[in-house]
This record gives structure tokens, sequence and C-alpha cells, in this order.
């Protein structure tokens, strides 16, 4: 019975097990301490001990809830640290030794017993194994969303050029996700802002395909209702040619091949002008500090 | 025409479509394509390659370059399972979209290729192969 393996002089797998690890390619003592493995090991051997003693061989039921537990939260905790998935499951497969030798222990005189134990335990640590390896997976998988969903966020700027006047540089892929969030942003802010003009910047967007130009002209149009008049610009040569090639009909959308051109635009619109001041009427600099309130030196 | 280089590319996600548009464009740029002409083929690729995601339920594109000691040029060949285009005709031109797009990702491909193919039988699945020249 595999409920045997456990009862007298525990202490002894722990500390063989922990060895193992300590010593194993698996052991990292840069991202976990000796003292946290110790934890980990003891937790999982007294949720283990009591798994097996329901008499119940399937991991994945009821009685084996505590283990699973276990295993997810350590799992997950290494993939955020950055072990690899075999440095995971070598937590489990590195309890085999101990284990096995401990059936030698019992069944020295019985070797069909002796086999069919070792068997019955082999197979279940490697299903706990193959479970953390998933559990691992899973975390990963979950990390790199996460991460590009901060990509997505940190790359949608909008930033306000003058009174009345935003500006959107887009830089990336516009694949529908983020085109969904540039769009969100962008509106939110006008809204916020009361914004007159919005240029959304372009050159920084590799490719320009019906999908991308049916988001920009969207966007524009809900501007719109929403009292903003947009302007594109950043559209490099290459881009303007393959646009007029797919058919697409930017309408009344103004386009420009620069931001400085879209601001100019965005100036003369709201009344504003960028004049150059002739020599006569710059003032020196240090009237200029004076006058602009600096502090005397 | 002798084949240089050819590789083929799954198209399940949307990730998919972009890593088909960066492998064409790489293509594209070693083959010695002007930038007019990478942005052409990586445009017309796009459009392809969504077709392939949004209709035909995923699919697989092969890129080859393709030349003899005149000329060399790129050949894209998008095939999928999916259902199939019922009306080609209506489809190639401008405008008409089941999905509710700018319907204009047949007929732009089509543009930016100096030859374009298309085969489809509903229920069996679509194949469209476009080739640009240097
Ligand atoms: N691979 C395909 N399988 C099935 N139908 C397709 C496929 N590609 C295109 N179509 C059909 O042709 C129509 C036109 O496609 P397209 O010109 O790319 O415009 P859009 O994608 O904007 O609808 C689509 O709406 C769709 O009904
Ligand atoms: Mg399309």
């Amino acid at each position: 019975m595999l409920t045997e393996l456990f009862g007298q002089d525990d202490a002894a797998i722990l500390q063989r097990w922990m060895d193992n690890q300590l010593a194993g390619s698996g052991f990292r003592p840069d991202r976990i301490s000796r003292a946290e493995l110790q934890e980990n090991a003891t937790q999982f051997l007294s949720a283990f001990r009591r798994a097996l003693s329901s008499g119940s061989t399937d991991i994945h039921g009821a009685d084996w809830a505590a283990v699973r537990h276990v295993l997810d939260v350590l799992s997950a905790s290494r993939a955020e640290r950055g072990f690899s998935p075999s440095e995971t499951a070598t937590f489990i497969f590195s309890l085999k030794q101990p284990l096995f030798d401990r059936i030698r222990g019992l069944h020295e005189k019985d070797g069909v017993k002796l086999a069919d134990t070792t068997w019955e335990i082999n197979q279940i640590l490697d299903k706990l194994g193959l479970y953390t390896a998933e559990v691992f997976q899973r975390s990963r998988d979950a990390i790199i969303a996460r991460q590009q969903q901060e990509v997505l966020e940190l790359s949608t700027p909008v930033v306000a050029l003058w009174d009345g006047i935003l500006a959107l540089p887009l830089i990336g892929t516009l694949d529908s996700a983020r085109t969904q969030i540039v769009m969100e942003t962008l509106l939110q802010r006008i809204v916020d802002s009361g914004a007159a003009i919005a240029i959304i910047d372009i050159t920084g967007v590799p490719t320009v395909d019906t999908l991308t130009a049916q988001h920009l002209l969207k966007t524009v149009a809900a501007a719109r209702l929403m009292g903003a008049d947009c302007i594109i610009s950043g559209i490099r040569p290459q881009i303007a040619q393959t646009i007029v090639h797919l058919g697409v009909e930017l309408g009344s959308v103004v386009t420009k091949a620069t931001l400085a051109d879209a601001f100019r635009v965005a100036l003369q619109r709201t009344g504003l002008a960028v004049q150059k001041q002739l020599p006569h009427e710059r003032k020196p600099p240090a009237e200029r500090d004076r006058t602009s309130g600096g502090s005397e030196a | 025409m002798p084949v240089l280089i050819s590789a083929t590319h799954g198209i399940h996600t949307p990730e998919d479509v972009v890593a088909v548009r960066q492998a064409v464009r790489q293509r594209a740029v070693e083959l010695g394509f002007n930038l007019v002409d990478q942005t052409k083929l990586v445009t017309a690729a796009s459009e392809l390659a969504r077709n392939t995601l949004q209709y035909g339920g995923g699919g697989a594109v092969l890129i080859e370059g393709i030349g003899d000691g005149l000329r060399r040029g790129l050949r894209l060949t998008f095939e999928d399972k999916g259902p199939g285009i019922a009306d080609i005709d209506e489809a190639l031109r401008g405008g008409f979209s089941t999905a509710g797009g700018l319907g204009l990702g047949l007929s732009g491909a089509r543009r930016l290729s100096n030859e374009f193919q298309i085969e489809s039988r509903p229920g069996e699945g679509t194949r469209v192969t476009i080739t640009r020249w240097r």
C-alpha cells in the first residue's frame, strides 16, 4: 500500500529530497532561497501524504486538490521568476529517488510488491511532473499576454501639442486589438480636453492595408461626431501609392506628409500662427530672463 | 520558372498575419525589390493572409523566390480549406464585403501584383496566387 510509505522517519525523505534539489541543476540560488525551497517541499509532502492516504491515485480528483494547489502556487511563482520548465518540473522528479529507496527498504523481501509499488509511485510522480509543467506553461502564457497588453497601452500616447490640438503618434502594427485601444484613448482624450483638432501620425506604422485604413476612417468619423477634426500625417510616398492601388478613398480626410505640416494646418485652423521675429524685435537674453520672472543671480 | 527559395507559414492567429507580413518583407528585401514594391507586396500579403484567417478559417501561405537568368520575382500562394467563394467576380468587384469590411482586399491585392490567380470552390476552399516581378 502506498500509505505505508510515510509515517516513520519522514524527515529523512524530506532531507534526501532537499539534498537532491540543492545538488541538481534545477536549483537556482539566484532565484529562490533554501528556506523557501524547504517550505515548498514540506508543504508538498504533507499534502502528498494526505492524498495518498485517501487511496485515490487520480491526481485530478478531489482528494488531490491540496497537492495541486501547492503545485499551482509553486509553478506560477517560478514562471514569474524566470525558471525554465524543466527546472520547475525537477521539483517533482527529484522526489523519485528518496521514495524509491524508501519502497526498497519496505519491500526488500517481496520482489512483486517492490516492483508494483515502485511502478505506482513512478506513475503518480510522472503525472504530477506533467501537471507542474502544464501549470508553468499556462503561467508563462499569461505573463506574456499581460506584457503584450502593457506594450499596447504604453505605445499609444496622446500628446497635447497646443491648446485644443492633440497629437497621436502611432507606432507599430495596427492590428485590431491595438487599434481598438487607440481609438478609445483618442476619443476619450478629445472629450476630456475639448480639443478641436487631433493629428493622427502614422509615420511609425509599417503597413497600411484596408483594415488599417478602415480603422483610421472610423476613428476620424467618430472624432468628428465629438466635435474634433482629424488630420492624418506621416503618410510616406510608398504608403500613399499603395493606398491608391488598394482603391481606398480617404474622402474628406485631410492628409499631410509630416507631423510638422499637419501642425501648421492645425494652428491655422485655430486662428494661430508661428511668426519669425525680425532681429530688432528680439529681446536680448538677459532682459528676456528678467521679464520671464527668472530669479536674480 | 525555377524556385530559388521557398518557405511555408501557417496562418491561424492575428499574430501569424503579422509574421507573414514580416516574412514577405524580408524576402522582398533579399530579392532586391525597391521600397515601393516591398510595400505593395507586404500590403497584398496582409490582405490575403487576413482573408485566409477571417474567411478561410485559417490556412497557410507558400512564399517563393522565383527566377531565371533574366528576372526574379516573389510568388505567394495562400491556401485554405474554408467555405470557398460563391461568386468570385462579385468578390473581386471592389466594395463587396460579407463582413462589413471595405471589400477592397482581393481587388487591391490584384492591383498590387503583376500576376493574380484565384481558384475557389464552395465547400472546398480557396487558393490565391500572386506574383510580383522585380
Ligand atoms: N479565403 C476566402 N474564403 C472565403 N471567402 C473569401 C475569402 N477571401 C475573400 N472572401 C470573400 O470575399 C469578400 C471580399 O474580400 P475582400 O476583398 O478581402 O474584402 P473584405 O475582407 O473587406 O470583405 C469577403 O467579404 C469574403 O466574403
Ligand atoms: Mg479582406
